[in-house]
């Protein structure tokens, strides 16, 4: 799609009419950026009376984003680890299998950990993934403790001067106590090894306003790092995406867009925005 | 913070029920509380908005006789109500079978929607029915899903037909067709074939998903999707019904706290039926959807009706009616009859699960209490008593010092924790002795080890039963 595409021309006109506002709280709405976000923008667009409405509401929706760097953490000289969480089925074991490829092609050592013991055939899944793309996959035993996997793996990659360990972690829901505990026991038993330098929070593209609420809860519990924004190859505009990330200020690093290995990059605000603008 | 919808919800109906005499304008500031609601709650904008001017009309249509009640709110409560069943789905719909078995079920939706566990979770519940499932692997796209639905099928012990490996190769439409096939020759009633994830604009996938469906006939075909869906839930339906053609609906994930915008969403908007309600990452987490009870939900009245449901078939008639009849004869509430209870409430499922059934689960301050329990404590707390001998449980004042280290070792709990347990218990005893003389009805109070005071949330449902044993 163009830059700031059809919408954009359409609102393009100098002054804005009632009905234009309302037009752009729909696409707001619509995109998932949530009631809120949508009104705190329109009042300020209102408050200005600019010459161009589209222009005044992308400017302001970049200036609620967070300006920290949206680069994946590398540590010098030691290893980098990067943890992977979120509900489930959001992309994580795709998203660690598609990181750990990226970082593979710009020539680091990178292994993996398996620590989903709990779902069928998670293990297998990341293993396959694995033998794609020719990365290490440390496993336990089906059913065993995350925490002792993610440990194994984090004292290998240590010991054999690895340069990243992702961590795959169980899709689990944050309103569930003590799953949300097991994660933590994660982080605390591999800290005992080496430093989490990362934690990923993935986040399915076609989430609605229960985003901000899943990424706060895994926040309080393994404090995240960065957002990474899943399924945005379909239909959805993924809106919530910049809310999570108003919310809690945790830039969102990386954006998947397909089911392939290579279907990841970097965010880049500016024309995600223009896209969310653009009408269906 | 973001409200939730029962929340936003329940507080605007408490705005309304301290007000005399309902106005227009009345109306009209409640109408845009639910309108905000429902979009908080992910109903996509073009829904809500025909739902908001139909309540308003009904509304000012009855608002006379709204005037006439005493309990004005509650007739708005109704009104509202009464349109979210109707669109929900009406009365609950049952799966269709052939006429002619093998009764075929196809599973199609977005990515990571639950469709590999959802096969796994309705051949357990088809079984259960008397029926003999069959699994087809036809998903031979994402990694190991073959290898997911096999082990799924072992766990409930449903076989699956899995003649390729997928992981990328292979056709799905011939394994779904071998499907029926193989279903056929060998006798079983019902075929569940699960596929693979796709996107409503990937036009490659869906017609594949097309191919399948027109290979296989199914009688049910199931859109299933993520009950956390925003505003794209409108799209997606759309595009699945245009490119494959629906049946029905399963909502999944219903165990989190996203209220179900998107039932509304999709059942507005494609009429479709929301069949069954997925709820949890174990096989068991599954039911029919009741759209009564998801507007009950919705609108914070709880889902007491499920819970009473639960609650019937954890607690045996016998059992309670003893429990109470003690009750009433003055006698004390053992630790047996402690055991008891605590078994009946593992058998209804997670504490925590009951209590988000509750009217008001979703207010900050049941939110809380709900999170400090814990349900690993049942589980420690069953332990502990399960250790004490009949004797003890009767009269644990005979719990000296030595018979409670012989309980911490065999329950492999610590004597602070027995003791705690014991102290717990005395003061759930004492509770229940100023209830009966205060003319209450002994609930469980005593069976909540996390020690918070939901006697009082758990009454409703206490006092439906006492209200019928008075008419008896
Ligand atoms: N279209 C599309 N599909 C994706 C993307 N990322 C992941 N998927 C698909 O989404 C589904 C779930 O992905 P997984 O990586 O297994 O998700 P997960 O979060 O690890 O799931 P659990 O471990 O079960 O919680 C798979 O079918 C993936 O192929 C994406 O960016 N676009
Ligand atoms: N909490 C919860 N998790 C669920 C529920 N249903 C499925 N899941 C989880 O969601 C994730 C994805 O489920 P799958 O059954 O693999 O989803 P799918 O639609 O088959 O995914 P693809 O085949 O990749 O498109 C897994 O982690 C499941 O355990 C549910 O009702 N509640
Ligand atoms: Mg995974
Ligand atoms: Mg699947």
């Amino acid at each position: 799609m163009g830059l700031f595409g059809s919408f954009l021309t359409k609102f393009s006109r100098s002054r804005a009419t009632p009905e234009d506002i309302d037009e752009f709280r729909k696409v707001l709405i619509e995109s998932d950026i949530g009631t809120e976000f949508t009104e705190e923008i329109i009042k300020l667009v209102e408050r200005e009376k600019s010459e161009s409405l589209s222009e005044s509401v992308s400017t302001h929706i970049r200036a609620s984003l967070s300006n920290q760097a949206r680069l994946i953490t590398k540590t010098e000289g030691r290893l980098t680890t990067i943890l992977v969480v979120g509900v489930n089925g959001t992309g994580k074991t795709t998203t660690v299998a598609k990181l750990a490829n990226l970082l593979k092609g710009e020539g680091s050592k990178v292994m993996l950990a398996a620590a989903d013991t709990f779902r069928a055939a998670a293990v297998e899944q990341l293993s396959t993934w694995g033998e794609r793309i020719e990365i290490p996959v440390v496993v336990g035993k089906v059913n065993g403790d995350p925490a002792s996997v993610a440990f194994d793996a984090a004292t290998r990659a240590k010991n054999e001067g690895f340069d990243y360990l992702i961590i795959d972690t169980a899709g689990r829901l944050h309103t569930k106590n003590n799953l949300m505990e097991e994660l933590s026991k994660v982080r605390r038993v591999v800290e005992k090894v080496t430093p989490i330098d990362e934690v990923l929070f993935v986040l399915d593209g076609t989430t609605g306003q229960n985003g901000i609420t899943q990424a706060k809860s895994f926040a309080d519990v393994v404090s995240i790092t960065g957002i990474v924004v899943t399924k945005l190859d379909g239909s959805t505009k993924g809106g919530i995406a910049l809310a999570t990330e108003r919310a809690l200020k945790v830039p969102i690093k990386l954006v998947g867009t397909g089911e392939g290995v290579s279907d990841l990059s970097s965010f880049v605000p500016e024309p995600y925005i223009a896209d969310l603008l653009t009408q269906p | 913070m973001f409200e939730s919808l029962s929340e936003r919800f329940s507080s605007a109906f408490t705005t309304l029920r301290g007000k005399g005499r309902i106005s227009e304008s009345d109306l009209d500031a409640i109408c845009e509380e639910i309108r905000v609601a429902l979009l908080d709650g992910d109903v996509a904008l073009a829904v809500v908005n025909g739902f908001i001017s139909r309540i308003r009309e009904r509304s000012i249509a009855a608002l006379p006789e709204i005037r006439k009640s005493t309990n004005q709110w509650q007739e708005i409560h109704s009104i509202v109500n009464a349109e979210l069943v109707e669109i929900l789905g009406g009365p609950a719909r049952r799966i269709r079978f052939a006429k002619n078995p093998p009764t075929v079920i196809m599973l199609a939706g977005l990515q990571g929607s639950g469709k590999t566990t959802l096969a796994g979770k309705l051949a357990l519940f088809l079984k259960e029915q008397g029926n003999t499932p069959l699994l087809v692997a036809a998903d031979l796209q994402r990694p190991n899903a073959v290898t997911q639905l096999t082990l799924l099928g072992e766990s409930v012990g449903v076989k699956v037909h899995a003649p390729e490996p997928g992981n990328g190769t292979g056709d799905p439409v011939a394994v779904a067709k071998s499907g029926i096939e193989f279903a056929k020759s060998n006798f079983y009633n019902t075929v569940i074939v699960d596929t693979a994830g796709r996107l409503g604009v990937d036009e490659e996938l869906m017609n594949q998903a097309r191919d399948i469906k027109s290979a296989i006939n199914p009688n049910e075909t199931l859109f299933v999707v993520d009950a956390m869906i925003g505003q794209d839930a409108i799209r997606t339906a759309q595009a699945f019904e245009d490119g494959v053609g629906f049946d029905a609906v399963v909502l999944t994930k219903l165990d989190g706290d996203a209220k179900g915008g998107a039932a509304l969403s999709i059942a507005e908007s494609t009429k479709k039926a929301i069949l069954f309600a997925s709820s949890g990452e174990k096989l068991t987490d599954f039911d029919y959807f009741y759209p009564d009870r998801m507007a009950s939900r919705i609108l914070g009245l709880g889902d007491i009706t499920t819970l009473a449901e639960q609650a019937k078939k954890a607690i045996d008639e016998g059992s309670a009616k003893r429990m109470e009849e003690k009750f009433i004869a003055g006698e004390d509430f053992t630790l047996e009859d402690f055991l008891e209870q605590l078994q009946a409430m593992r058998k209804m499922g997670s504490m925590s699960k009951l209590l988000e059934m509750l009217p008001g689960a979703n207010s900050a301050a049941m939110r809380k209490q709900i999170d400090a329990v814990d349900d690993d404590e049942l589980v420690r707390t069953q332990a502990i008593v399960q250790s004490m001998t009949p004797g003890e449980r009767r009269d644990p004042k005979i719990l000296n010092g030595s018979r409670r280290l012989r309980i911490a070792k065999g329950s492999g709990r610590t004597v602070t924790e027995v003791n705690k347990l014991v102290e717990r218990f005395s003061a759930a005893q004492k509770m229940m002795k100023q209830m009966r003389n205060g003319g209450g009805f002994p609930g469980m109070p005593g069976a909540f080890p996390g020690g918070a005071p939901f006697g009082g949330a758990m009454r409703p449902v206490q006092r439906k039963k006492k209200a019928k044993k008075k008419r008896r």
